[in-house]
């Protein structure tokens, strides 16, 4: 029977692997304080430009930097909108996910349905990709190899580094860190730009990775599903892990049922990862003292120095 | 070193809260135009072609005013949650399902009730956007999900729940297997203007709809204004801690907030089925729940705001429409612009609660270990 599960745990881990990317960038910059609603857009901006830049022949490296460039440059306004003006993270957040929808749409005009020009391709690691049922964690590509060590870096950066400690510390109460002379603004940029940066990351996985073609809404709402993940992990990047496999393996059910000859409409199975994100939500928020104390105190509070 | 300094202000100032609306859409526009410029056309020309050209006769006001309808109608409804900081962003959603019952009447009884349908399915498209808004509500307000992301996901949900009707038990048997229902009768259609002897309004689509919406704004600015329900709600946004102390029910609030969003989202679904689209169809995806939000926003959630503003973001949709024809534009650089504008908005908002100084700073001291 485990022979028969192998596809479904190779799929769940296709899905997956954007998701963690994308929560674990989210997860820094809301332990550093800030909300970015807008993780959809920019994985959108980074789906376009690594498209792009690979169908310029810029090959696998220009593609990956091409995507997380556009990802922090969306950041990057994100963070002089509601770190340097003062602006609501919500609507900000909400506009950058306008504007990178729109905007990915423009520029990918003219590549729609084309095959992309470079892709990435599994690594698998000899034998151990060949135990059943597991056998597709070692069968990875290479930004999925990545997502995992970046699961481990992530966890040993917030709990076990100096600056780990400054980034939960700004988000925990930001003027407690400001008279303890951090440079509470200079750490939310960063934190924000690093998690602009996974997310176009996680964008150009949709877009040479998984499904090696552009088209409009690419994403098709993961950054959304992304954002509901790192709630659901209570900010912890190991959590996030287990949540994204959940995740990947809902979204992955479909073609999954299929394939053992279970008719359900399409429509229904095209629902489930939304519909799974809002169980998750409803569970998260029902212990409310559990989420109170896991939550970054000051997240989605705007912190002004001057006062 | 030169730098920005920013200081809050005692008061938010009065004039700013005017004037920056005006200055997020001038630089909108400055940049537009420079857009234009990069995409090689002559900017002169493309601001023509966006901004005057479809408003230049009567069947382009008449355009104007059959997009403007639903985005003011919807952006009144938001923006009374938006004040009480119920945050509906699923408005799409609950526009889709409002439209959706309204087209489960119309098809299956059209041939069987007279006149009394259309105002059948208007009462049946609130209750469709409110049923559908009712789900975040009791997400939130019983299970305390943030209504955000939950309504979020209920759009895409209702998107799928379209795509089954109109691909399964809705679909037109004489379609050809298109994913559309069948047309509705004229007792299932909102009137054309020009049909009712305005005709000022001949050739064009304008339909009695837009009176639905006429009456909305007076309407939506008497419930804030003037009842106790809507004075629960400013308080409830506006101080969480009084509004608690006076009793004021915070479920309550979310649940009165959510549907009144709800409601008019349906009602804006019912003005496009049994309008301009007269089916309910899979490519029906105008967006115009999440332009309801900037349009609120640009409107400074405020009753009387909010219809200039929802005329100047149906000049946006207008103009990406030209833009597509005229200019080989591709139309969505109609999001291009709103979310820019919603951009610029924010970033002048600044200028309401501080004072920028332009300052000298000396370099900066060694950074502390």
């Amino acid at each position: 029977m485990s022979g028969s599960l192998t596809p479904l745990v190779a799929s769940a881990l296709a899905a997956a692997v954007p998701l963690v990317l994308a929560a674990l960038g989210e997860l820094v910059t809301e332990r550093a304080g800030v909300l970015n609603l807008g993780l959809e857009g920019m994985m959108l901006m980074g789906a376009v430009a690594s498209f792009m830049a690979a169908a310029h022949g810029g090959g696998l490296g220009a593609g990956v930097l091409a995507g997380i460039g556009a990802g922090a440059a969306g950041a990057l306004v994100f963070a002089v909108l509601t770190l340097s003006l003062q602006a609501s993270q919500v609507a900000t957040g909400l506009s950058l996910t306008i504007f990178g929808t729109g905007l990915s749409a423009f520029l990918g005009r003219d590549y729609v349905g084309s095959r992309a020009r470079a892709t990435f391709d599994d690594l698998p690691v000899p034998g151990l990709s060949d135990i059943p049922g597991i056998g597709p964690l070692f069968s990875l590509n290479a930004v999925g190899y990545f997502a995992l060590v970046a699961i481990v870096a992530i966890a040993w950066f917030l709990y076990r580094t100096r600056l780990g400690l400054v980034v939960r510390t700004v988000g925990e109460s930001p003027t407690v860190a400001r008279s303890l002379g951090m440079r509470v603004a200079r750490v939310r940029y960063g934190a924000t730009l690093f998690g602009g940066a996974m997310a176009g990351l996680a964008g150009s996985y949709y877009a040479l990775a998984q499904f090696k073609m552009w088209q409009e809404g690419l994403t098709s709402g993961n950054g959304w599903i992304a954002l509901a993940l790192v709630v659901f992990s209570t900010w912890r990047p190991v959590r996030v892990a287990v949540g994204a496999l959940l995740f990947g393996g809902v979204t992955a059910m479909g073609l999954y049922l299929q394939t053992i000859g279970i008719q359900v409409s399409t429509f229904l199975l095209a629902s489930l990862p939304y519909l799974a994100t809002i169980v998750v939500l409803i569970a998260t928020s029902a212990n409310e003292q559990a989420r109170r104390r896991n939550a970054p105190a000051a997240l989605g509070k705007p912190f002004f120095d001057g006062d | 070193m030169i730098g920005f300094q920013l200081t809050r202000r005692a008061r938010p100032s009065r004039a700013m809260q005017w004037l920056s609306p005006i200055l997020a859409v001038a630089l909108t526009l400055v940049v537009g135009l420079a857009v234009f410029a990069a995409l090689g056309q002559a900017p002169a020309r493309a601001f023509h072609a966006f901004f005057i050209e479809p408003v230049s006769d009567a069947n382009g006001i008449a355009e104007l005013l059959l997009k403007a309808s639903p985005l003011c109608l919807i952006a009144l409804g938001l923006a009374i949650g938006y004040r009480a900081n119920v945050w509906n962003i699923g408005a799409e959603g609950q526009m889709y399902i409002g439209g959706a019952f309204a087209t489960g009447l119309a098809i299956t009884f059209q041939h069987d009730i007279g006149m009394a349908l259309l105002p059948l399915m208007i009462i049946a498209g609130a209750i469709g956007g409110m049923a559908w808004a009712a789900l975040t509500a009791f997400c939130r307000a019983q299970l305390k999900a943030d209504e955000i992301l939950v309504s979020l996901m209920l759009t895409y949900v209702a998107n799928l729940v379209v795509k089954y009707l109109v691909y399964g038990p809705w679909q037109d048997p004489q379609a050809n297997n298109f994913p559309l229902t069948v047309s509705f009768e004229d007792n299932a259609l909102f009137p054309l203007l020009a049909s009712l002897g305005w005709s000022w309004f001949d050739g064009t689509r304008l339909n009695l709809s837009i009176f639905l919406t006429l009456a909305a704004i007076p309407l939506a600015w008497f419930f804030v204004q003037r009842t106790f329900m809507g004075f629960k709600l400013e308080v409830g946004g506006l101080a969480p801690g009084a509004a608690r102390y006076a009793g004021f029910s915070a479920r309550g609030t979310v649940w009165v907030a959510m549907l009144i969003g709800g409601a008019a989202a349906g009602l804006a679904g019912v003005t496009e089925v049994a309008g301009p689209l007269g089916q309910l169809n899979d490519r029906w995806t105008p967006g115009y729940g999440f332009t309801a939000i900037i349009v609120a926003a640009l409107g400074r959630l405020n009753p009387l705001g909010i219809p200039l503003a929802a005329l100047l973001m149906a000049l946006l949709y207008l103009g990406g429409e030209a833009a597509q024809i005229t200019l080989q534009l591709p139309k969505a650089i109609s999001l291009v612009f709103q979310g820019l504008l919603l951009m610029f908005l924010l970033g002048c908002e600044v200028l309401i609660n501080f004072r920028v100084k332009r300052v000298a700073r000396p370099a900066p001291a060694a950074a502390k270990t």
